[in-house]
């Protein structure tokens, strides 16, 4: 009853059990104490945060979030008991990845990495073959990736095999909220599969989160659609319900698509009117 | 004076400065021996010298020379 009541079958990455399908971003929010809020409503326990330098209060204004801020971006996760994943935001080579997912690791005492190895700032798409060869070295030094990446199928097998803990193909490019441009690709990623999906980036809408799980994801990724949302805690709790909609939606199994109507009421036993 | 590089910006320093102090000089928190908060909160910074890593364990005996390139970070809102 439980179960159904909140709809989540536990997610497992990496012999973690996650309470929640939604992974949060902290990306583009006005205020830390509003991102607290709308994380809480959202209910996830697992989120990310990007690694840059400290900067000391009243100086370089930076990411807005500023060294006192990001600071307590860290306490205010770990107060909530939610976990903490770091990211590669902003490195565009395999060498610039690896070089910040160890500077997580020894920040934020974590293995966990969210691999994100962009080729350009227009797109923001990442450069499958930094990513293969970021993935390649992570692996190697024993970090566990959540590999960012196209909707690709053939991409996302070959960065399991190299190791992937997860992975995260794009529903579209990041901070577009365009929804999920190729289902079909996500269909395919999630059914040969056998790390968790975590449909990551391109989200707009609740819907859009809904169909990411009702496709198979495993999980959903955003960031940008709380964020800037106009009520970031009302659009948290909206993704929070669409997820486990979803998931049951999935786990239900829906019915087939027809051309023609169905009768749902018998004719049978008609009156003669 | 002498001067290695903080965070993208020249930074004077004395003779003998670890990098643990420049830890504490950036976040204003004093460190243990072992690199972790007096305080017994969780630091959440990590530093790298001249583009390589430099353990928490470390930091109380690696001592800063002319023209480093110190970078001191930590977790921001992003992703």
């Amino acid at each position: 009853m439980t179960e159904l009541l909140t709809g989540t079958d536990p997610l497992v990455i990496d012999g973690v059990t996650l309470g929640s399908r939604l992974i949060m971003g902290t990306g583009g929010a006005p205020s830390l104490s509003g991102l607290g809020a709308a994380l809480l409503a959202s209910g996830t326990g697992l989120t990310t945060v990007a690694m840059r330098r400290y900067s000391t209060p009243g100086q370089g204004a930076g990411q807005g979030a500023g060294g006192t801020a990001g600071t307590n971006l860290f306490e205010l996760l770990l107060a909530n008991n939610i976990r903490v994943l770091p990211n590669t935001a902003g490195c565009f080579t395999a060498r610039e990845a690896v070089m910040t997912a160890e500077l997580a690791r020894e920040a934020l005492e974590t293995d966990w990495v969210k691999l994100e190895v962009i080729a350009d700032e227009h797109t923001l798409l990442p450069d499958a073959v930094e990513l293969v060869d970021a993935t390649e070295q992570l692996v190697n030094k024993g970090f566990k990736v959540f590999a960012y990446t196209n909707d690709d199928p053939v991409l996302a097998l070959r960065l399991e095999q190299l190791g992937a803990v997860a992975v995260m193909p794009l529903g579209a490019p990041i901070g577009t909220g365009l929804g999920i441009l190729n289902p079909h690709n996500i269909e395919l990623i999630v059914s040969r599969a056998s790390v968790p999906v975590v449909l990551d980036a391109g989200i707009g809408t609740a819907s859009d989160a809904a169909l990411a799980m009702e496709l198979g994801c495993d999980a959903v990724l955003l960031a940008t659609a709380v964020t800037r949302a106009q009520d970031p805690i009302r659009m948290a709790q909206a993704f929070k319900h669409a997820v486990i909609g979803g998931r049951l939606a999935a786990q239900a199994g829906r019915i087939p698509k027809r051309r023609h109507a169905l009768a749902s009421s018998a004719m049978d036993g008609r009156p003669d009117l | 004076m002498t001067l290695l590089k903080l965070n993208g910006a020249a930074h004077p320093f004395n003779p003998g400065t670890t990098v643990a102090d420049l830890v504490t000089a950036v976040t204003g928190r004093a460190l243990l021996g072992t690199g972790q908060a007096a305080d017994g909160g969780r630091l959440g910074v990590a530093v790298a010298r001249n583009a390589g890593i430099v353990p928490r364990s470390q930091w109380a005996h690696n001592v800063v020379a002319e023209n480093d390139d110190i970078e001191i970070v930590t977790a921001v809102q992003g992703g």
